[in-house]
């Protein structure tokens, strides 16, 4: 057991890295954070789906559908910038045993599969009108449904653990060997594609892209950036209190065990 | 070095005793294998053509079905704690199970192969080639498997996610293995899959003793 | 609206299905995070302590 585990030391005791990564400090020092995350979310969110639509030409060549660019290249981002944050948090978990590292890993999981769940949707409706199919078996398309079987294996390994302590540590393993894997699966992908039919690259940006088209894809990148960070503040807050209330629930029924005895 | 043998001899003798499974893993494979034309239609040519994808599917899955048992035994009798605590490193412990249960899962598929090959209508040379590239693959493919046993061993009915984490881990093998053996138009490609596949073997070996041991580690309280 | 002449319904479609699934993530993770707001005073109104909390 981590020695940190419910003591919640006067913070003058920790450096400052340690402090803000306290669980207990943790949670009064981003309950202050949350509402301006939001407002700045919506903020960016609203401006870039304003000038997404109202705002921005159609592209030379893809015709309005260029628009859902504005979606999915964010989401495609976001899933696979909120995996590197799991990495990252499974190195902090194996290193350190760091008790927020456990809760940044398990509250990230849910959002990068939703996120690349959403990449894959907005990926196959822009790809029908421009490209003719739903679905392509490209280094690109395949690797991020791959992304999101990798997440959900996640996920699923979170809920079937019953000691969380032991869980943070097994599935950062399997996090990092699945970061070692990703490229290779891309690689192995696109080696087969090349294999089966002729080098035809579609290439989404063409020259460089006007300010007019930048413009939206820059609002909505960041505005989904401060969503993924204000959800994952939230999914972190709700798991450290999931964990106290375990804590509690079962220290309430060693109590009324010990009464019945 | 001796304690590394006397591991593998253990393990190979458990699962070949009464109420070991390496023939349950074999008979599955042959009659997975046998069990797809129904689904596919007796065409002999396309039968022909999608034999090696077949065959390497019906190993895939056979492998999956066996790796629970790669340290489900141990973890429940025991020997895990002893395993963890013993002179010889987890990672060579790692390996010697890892040589067993490829000998007694894998080879016996390997060896049921021509079987899977009339039956799907492949041709000798065909046949040669689908053989070596399955007793090039399959060690990765255990490898591969020994890290997701590794990672759900603590959990009590966790072999059910065990395959839902490998099979992604396992799609690379699964391209190169049967790129391996196309024919046709990207028959020059054929040559250097196989190549990319023992790479990839040489790889998966090299780094899943260290991951596996990592995982069983932490699942130690 | 500037003139979205074809392949409408697939960009509103591609708007309509990121705005709900987004939302019901974000719907799921605050109502998750109220449900342990709730239970953890539930549990504190009985009365149960953390160890911590009961040495001070």
């Amino acid at each position: 057991m981590s020695k940190n585990a419910s003591i919640d030391p006067t913070p003058q005791d920790l450096g400052f890295f340690s402090r803000i990564a306290h669980p207990g400090h943790f949670l009064i020092w981003s309950k202050r954070w949350l509402v301006p995350l939001t407002i700045i979310t919506v903020a960016l969110l609203l401006f870039g789906t304003y000038l997404a639509f109202f705002n921005s030409p159609a592209d030379y060549q893809q015709g309005d559908t260029v628009r859902i660019m504005y979606v999915h290249v964010p989401n495609a981002w976001l899933s696979q910038f909120c995996y590197a944050v799991m990495v990252v948090a499974s190195i902090g978990s194996l290193v350190w045993r760091h008790p927020l590292a456990d809760v940044s890993a398990k509250a990230a999981a849910p959002l990068g599969a939703t996120f690349t769940a959403v990449a894959l949707a907005t990926g196959a409706l822009w790809g029908a009108p421009t490209w003719g199919t739903f679905w392509e078996w490209d280094g690109r398309m395949t690797s991020t449904l791959v992304m999101l079987f990798i997440y959900l294996g996640i996920i699923a390994l979170w809920r079937t653990f019953e000691d969380q302590a032991r869980a943070g540590r097994i599935i950062a393993v399997i996090t990092l060997v699945g970061a070692i894997n990703i490229p290779i699966i891309k690689f192995s992908v696109e080696w087969w594609n090349t294999l089966h039919q002729p080098a035809s690259v579609f290439r989404v940006d063409g020259p460089t892209m006007p300010m007019s088209i930048l413009l939206p894809l820059f609002v909505m990148f960041f505005g989904f950036s401060f969503l993924f960070l204000l959800l994952h503040f939230i999914s972190m807050r709700a798991e450290i209190l999931r964990r106290r209330v375990r804590a509690l629930e079962r220290r309430n029924a060693q109590r009324l065990r010990e009464q019945q005895a | 070095m001796r304690a590394f043998w006397a591991l593998v001899q253990r393990d190979i003798k458990l699962a070949t005793r009464i109420g070991g499974d390496a023939m349950t893993v074999l008979l599955f494979y042959v009659m997975v294998g046998a069990i797809m034309p129904f689904a596919i239609g007796p065409d002999k040519v396309l039968l022909a053509k999608l034999g090696p994808a077949i065959i390497w599917i019906s190993a895939l899955l056979s492998l999956l079905l066996a790796l629970d048992r790669l340290f489900r035994t141990d973890h429940e009798d025991g020997s895990l704690i002893a395993m963890r605590q013993a002179r010889l490193p987890l990672e060579m412990i790692v390996v010697a199970k890892l040589l067993a249960h490829w000998l007694t899962n894998a080879v016996p598929l390997i060896v049921a192969t021509p079987l899977l090959a009339i039956l799907l209508n492949l041709d000798a040379g065909q046949t040669l080639k689908v053989i070596l590239t399955l007793l090039i693959g399959t060690p990765a493919l255990v490898c591969f498997g020994a890290i997701g046993a590794a990672v759900t061993v603590t959990i009590k009915r966790g072999g059910l996610i065990a395959p839902i984490l490998i099979l992604p881990l396992s799609i690379p093998t699964l391209i190169f293995g049967v790129s391996a053996l196309s024919t046709g138009a990207i028959e020059t490609a054929a040559s250097s899959a196989l190549l990319f596949l023992a790479g990839f073997t040489l790889l998966a070996l090299v780094f899943t003793p260290f991951a596996t041991a990592l995982a069983l580690k932490m699942g130690a309280e | 609206m500037i003139d979205i002449s074809q392949h409408f319904e697939y960009i509103a479609g591609s708007y309509i299905l990121t705005m709900a699934l987004v939302g019901a993530l974000v719907i799921l993770v605050n109502r998750d995070y109220h449900t342990q707001e709730k239970r953890l005073a539930e549990l504190e109104a009985k009365g149960v302590r953390r160890r911590s909390e009961e040495k001070k």
